[in-house]
């Protein structure tokens, strides 16, 4: 049997979740504005987040690419397509699996970090320790961490984008004798700068989108150590989830301008 | 009851009319249903060593962390150096909180620094405190107050339990706040380590003349660190006096607490 008070209140804290998340977010900008800025932390930040995800981005990226091509080479062959394999490539990649993958690994890398440090750190004082001695732990740890998600996910999306791209070339090359210049010359040919401006844009986005839910998910971490695991846990659920919606709103709000 | 009344009158006047550097009024905060402080009062003269004791869960630190303003009381007073908690606004209450040391129940070292960089957090915003002196030399005199210069340059994971909370007694004296306040100082320490703490807070004392609140329910802490003790049961100052007035009183609840 289901229980209906057992819905109603799962409805009710989903939304008094969605409240807390907006209030954090209004939060951070209002921080974000007002000095004093903590520089040498947000570049710290932004060494992290690049330095944890590179090398996952541009692995996936790769393989995505290889494997995409490789996939689609028979079909494309069977309508004697396959030059156009370079532009349908491009496109994809860039408009919609490059953003949503690069995206969805930061949010396991990334979100899960956050929310684990910063969820240690709040079960063991430190964030206490930091208010007291002077310091906003607001700006110096969830300001700082936003803001280099924010900066640091479209580059990881345009890094795992080229490597994608690449892997898709070295599949074409082999197998179609097609050569580098004509391969990525169809590619820039086929992108425009209506592709590019709307990924980057969303990229953005997903940078914020997981920023701030790590950060809110370990800034207000309780019960100990299991809260911990908690927090990286459902950092990682509600920063996916929230990824696809925000994708979703991104490829509608992007139709309605192509219809213009 | 009876033991909550005699201390009132010490507490009126004050031991040789030092100066009130803490006074907390009617403290009352509760979490839902649970009232954990109920009516709570405590002074703090200056240069003494005040303990307060209570059980496990009733409230200690809660009552430090609306001292420092970490946590917001439901209604009552708290008055430190001469100024009312609640009326200050964020930079006043973070000018004020540079004349208090805070050491925290689990040494709340920032892990993913180094000692030295622990040491200097609290100098980012306020150096100009200290008159313009080189951060390093702070640092190092700071550390060498606990016995521990040489570990400048390690990662809090690298030491000790007990090594920890020195750095981060060094860390709350940086500053060299007037009033220290300590939570549970011996707290997950063996008994030898906890001993090293509480020379080194009565070092501490001797050297920089500090007022100290602290909060233990640990009785050998208590009894050689102490000039008096307030008992927190129930959410009030149940009884006060010195260590030896109340480890004589018959007062039920207070005997339990010696026993
Ligand atoms: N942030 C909080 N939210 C809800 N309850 C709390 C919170 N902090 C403390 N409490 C409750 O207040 C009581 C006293 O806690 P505390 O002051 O930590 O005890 P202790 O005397 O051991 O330091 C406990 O029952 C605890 O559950
Ligand atoms: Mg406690």
């Amino acid at each position: 049997m289901v229980n209906l008070g057992d819905i109603r209140d799962r409805v009710f804290s989903f939304f008094e979740e969605v409240g807390a998340l907006s209030r954090f977010t209004s939060r951070f900008f209002r921080e974000a504005f007002r000095p004093p800025f903590e520089w040498a932390e947000f570049l710290n930040q932004c060494y992290y987040v690049g330095n944890r995800s590179l090398t996952l981005v541009g692995i996936t990226g790769f393989i995505i690419g290889l494997v995409f091509t490789m996939q689609s080479r028979p079909t494309l062959l069977e309508f004697g397509a396959v030059s156009w394999m370079p532009s349908m490539v491009g496109l994809t990649i860039v408009r919609e699996v490059g953003p949503v993958v690069t995206a969805l690994i930061c949010a396991g890398r990334i979100g899960s970090g956050i929310g684990a440090e910063l969820g240690s750190m709040r079960v063991t004082e430190q964030i206490d320790a930091m208010e007291v001695s002077g310091t906003n732990p607001f700006k110096y740890l969830v300001v700082t961490r936003v803001l280099a998600c924010i900066f640091m996910l479209p580059l990881l999306v345009l890094i795992g984008d080229a490597l994608a791209l690449y892997g898709s070339y070295l599949v074409e090359h082999v197998k179609g004798d097609v050569s580098f210049q004509l391969y990525f010359n169809q590619v820039f040919d086929a992108l425009t700068f209506g592709d590019l401006l709307p990924s980057t844009i969303k990229s953005f986005f997903f940078g914020l989108a997981i920023g701030v839910v790590g950060c809110y998910k370990g800034y207000y971490c309780s019960h100990g150590t299991v809260g911990v695991g908690v927090a990286a846990n459902t950092a990682v659920v509600v920063a996916s989830l929230l990824l696809f919606i925000l994708d979703f709103m991104a490829v509608v709000v992007t139709d309605i301008f192509y219809d213009l | 009851m009876k033991a909550a009344q005699t201390s009132r009158k010490t507490s009126s006047s004050g031991p040789d009319g030092r100066s009130r550097v803490l006074e907390i009024r009617d403290l009352k905060k509760q979490f839902g249903e649970n009232k954990v402080l109920n009516g709570f009062n405590m002074d703090l003269f200056q240069g003494e060593n005040l303990v307060v004791m209570g059980r496990s869960g009733s409230g200690k630190s809660v009552m430090i962390k609306c001292v420092v303003g970490l946590m917001q009381p439901d209604s009552g007073s708290i008055k430190i150096l001469g100024k009312e908690l609640t009326h200050l606004d964020r930079p006043e209450l973070d000018t004020l909180r540079t004349e208090i040391g805070f050491l925290f129940q689990g040494s709340a070292l920032y892990d993913s620094m180094t000692v030295r960089e622990n040491l200097e957090f609290p100098l980012r915003r306020h150096a100009d405190k200290v008159g313009n002196r080189d951060t390093e030399s702070l640092i190092i005199e700071a550390l060498e107050s606990v016995k521990l210069a040489h570990t400048l340059d390690l990662m809090p994971a690298e030491l000790s339990g007990g090594m920890q909370r020195r750095v981060a007694l060094a860390r709350a004296l940086i500053l060299k706040p007037k009033i220290i306040l300590y939570d549970e100082p011996t707290s997950g320490l063996d008994p030898i380590t906890a001993k090293e703490i509480i020379k080194l807070m009565q070092d501490i004392q001797d050297e920089y003349q500090t007022s100290s609140l602290i909060i233990t329910h640990d009785v050998d802490c208590a009894r050689v660190i102490s000039n008096r003790m307030i008992l927190l049961v129930d959410g009030v100052n149940y009884a006060e006096g010195t260590f030896a007035e109340l480890s004589t009183s018959q007062d039920q609840k207070v005997r339990a607490f010696f026993k």
